[in-house]
């Protein structure tokens, strides 16, 4: 039976090809831009990785999956449906779609019907492992194109202002997690760096809780300043808030704090201009 | 890939302050060595101050964290002042996030910066060409 | 704990993969940990490594320092040892890069806590992890 198969994907390989192009394209499922020629790539690409697979001694349903060449060529197939805007049922489709292409090449070689459904038993053994890989990485493909959005978003909700010579402020909207606290300290710190800043105010106005986690990713925040070289300031602190922080027994007391933006703004000029020539983690607050 | 030892690390004198940097590749011997060296310039010659330009670390360890911290405490029981300037952004966040704390290391944005906690004044008219030397 | 220790030092790809993706990995590779000129070499290598696999410049310092930690640990108290790059792929085709740092001798908890806290709480970057294996 696997004889069979190989034979027909060596001798026929075009024909499987075409004939697999042509069904992708009738299903009309592919709603992208992903054109015939590219199509026709994928499958050349594939019928060949599919060779050297049945050809190793590999069991039927771990053929996809455990021949490096085949696996891959799955693998980009379905990323690039899934970037292209492809539903995952219709990457999945697609790729099942190869199963009516090669028994249409063995119908060609016999007549014989139980020799042609014992064939299809075995493409089906064979593929559909492959269609549920391709579920999967579709899958996959989406969620990162998911995260690297949410990534952009972070970003550009995240904007570094300088609001005075030497006086950087970032207001923060939303929670404080790991990953904001991350994107908030590249930007901030990059920021004070091109401006040659020696404040930055962080403004937690649209913050609406402070847990011991946002605290802790703002005393980071603070101290990945103060490493540059640059004081902070930490503004937008509302009543209740401040009244969680106490009760929560957090301490920030190391932390230079005010209530509104201005206050802040004031008591940065005041840090830059200073009572004495020394600048920095002096005794000016 | 540099497989030799490096020369020592220079230290410049300007008044009573010693400038100093650290460069990328701060292997361990030369770390002790740069230590050995600087504290005995700041008891030589009377340092009051001492400046690091650390703008070409591009990681600092727990290791390397250590000698500075060990610096700054030598440096002040000799009665000199350290300042530790111009620490790349990916490097100060890789701290933090890590852990590795530079208790008592004092920090400047720059050189120039460093300079003017020291008691350097520049010239209201810097000149040409002094000002941008340390930006990348 | 037992004595032989082994770490590994996962992140689960790239924050931009995109350029990377379709090229065929390195092949793993293994570099000794016996004296401090091979901390260094280990810091040059994981440091390209860190560029390879498309790892923004902050990302490479945060892999490139823990590595540097681990190495150091191995040749200070774990009488020396290895440090492997591998380059695993996701079923998503993500790349990414892994470090094994294997040591011969005890001496591994206090670093394990350094390193958890940093990584094991990245986020955004990849949710990377520190594995204690065998």
């Amino acid at each position: 039976m696997r004889e069979r198969l190989t034979r027909a994907l060596h001798e026929r390989g075009e024909e499987i090809a075409d004939r697999w192009v042509e069904l992708q394209m009738e299903q009309a499922l592919l709603d992208t831009d992903i054109g015939e020629a590219e199509l026709r790539e994928e499958a050349d690409a594939l019928i060949e990785a599919l060779v050297p697979g049945l050809r190793s001694g590999v069991p039927v349903d771990r053929v996809v999956t455990s021949t490096p060449g085949l696996h891959e060529a799955v693998v980009g197939l379905s990323l690039r449906r899934a970037r292209a805007g492809a539903t995952p049922t219709a990457t999945s489709l697609a790729v099942l779609a190869l199963k009516e292409a090669l028994l249409k090449a063995v119908q060609r070689d016999t007549r014989d019907a139980e020799e042609l459904f014992a064939s299809a038993v075995f493409m089906n053994r064979l593929l559909d492992v492959a269609g549920a890989l391709s579920f999967e990485t579709y899958v996959e493909g989406r969620e990162e194109i998911i995260r690297r959005q949410s990534q952009q978003l972070m970003e550009q909700s995240t904007p570094v202002v300088r609001l005075w010579r030497q006086v950087l402020a970032v207001p923060l909207i939303g929670t404080l997690d790991t990953a904001r606290t991350q994107v908030v300290m590249e930007n901030l710190l990059q920021a004070i760096q091109d401006h040659e800043a020696l404040v930055a105010i962080v403004d937690i106005t649209g913050v609406p809780t402070v847990d011991t986690a946002v605290a802790q990713h703002l005393m980071q925040t603070v101290n990945a300043v103060r490493l540059m070289g640059a004081d902070c300031v930490i503004s937008g602190v509302r009543p209740s808030i401040a009244q969680t922080i106490a009760q929560l027994g957090i301490d920030l007391s190391t932390i230079l704090t005010r209530a509104t933006l201005a206050d802040a703004l004031a008591a940065a000029i005041k840090l830059i201009d200073g009572p004495g020539p020394d600048g920095d983690e002096g005794d000016d607050r | 890939m540099t497989g030799q030892p490096q020369p020592g690390v220079p230290i410049l004198r300007l008044g009573d302050v010693l400038v100093t940097g650290l460069l990328n590749e701060l292997d361990d011997r030369t770390a002790i060595a740069f230590t050995e060296e600087l504290t005995e310039r700041i008891s030589a010659e009377g340092a009051r101050g001492v400046l690091i330009d650390i703008s070409r670390l591009e990681v600092i360890d727990s290791f390397v964290a250590r000698t500075l911290m060990e610096l700054t405490t030598v440096a002040r029981l000799l009665g000199a002042r350290v300042i530790v300037a111009g620490m790349r952004p990916p490097v100060a966040i890789t701290l933090v996030e890590l852990g590795i704390e530079l208790v008592g290391v004092e920090t400047a944005l720059n050189p120039e910066q460093g300079m003017a906690a020291l008691g350097w004044r520049q010239a209201p008219q810097p000149l040409e060409g002094a000002r941008r030397g340390t930006s990348r | 704990m037992a004595p032989p220790g082994e770490y590994t030092l996962a992140s689960r790809g790239a924050k931009r993969p995109a350029r990377a993706e379709n090229r065929r990995p390195p092949a793993p590779a293994t570099y000794p940990v016996r004296t401090e000129e091979d901390l260094l070499t280990v810091r040059h290598a994981v440091r390209a490594a860190t560029v390879e696999v498309g790892f923004g410049l902050v990302d490479q310092t945060r892999v490139v320092t823990a590595a540097s930690e681990l190495a150091r640990n191995a040749y200070v108290h774990g009488r020396g040892g290895t440090v492997t790059l591998e380059y695993p792929r996701e079923p998503g085709g993500r790349r990414g890069l892994r470090l094994v740092v294997k040591d011969e001798g005890p001496g591994i908890a206090d670093l394990d806590a350094a390193l958890t806290d940093g990584f094991t709480t990245g986020g955004a970057w990849a949710t990377g992890s520190v594995a204690l294996v065998g």
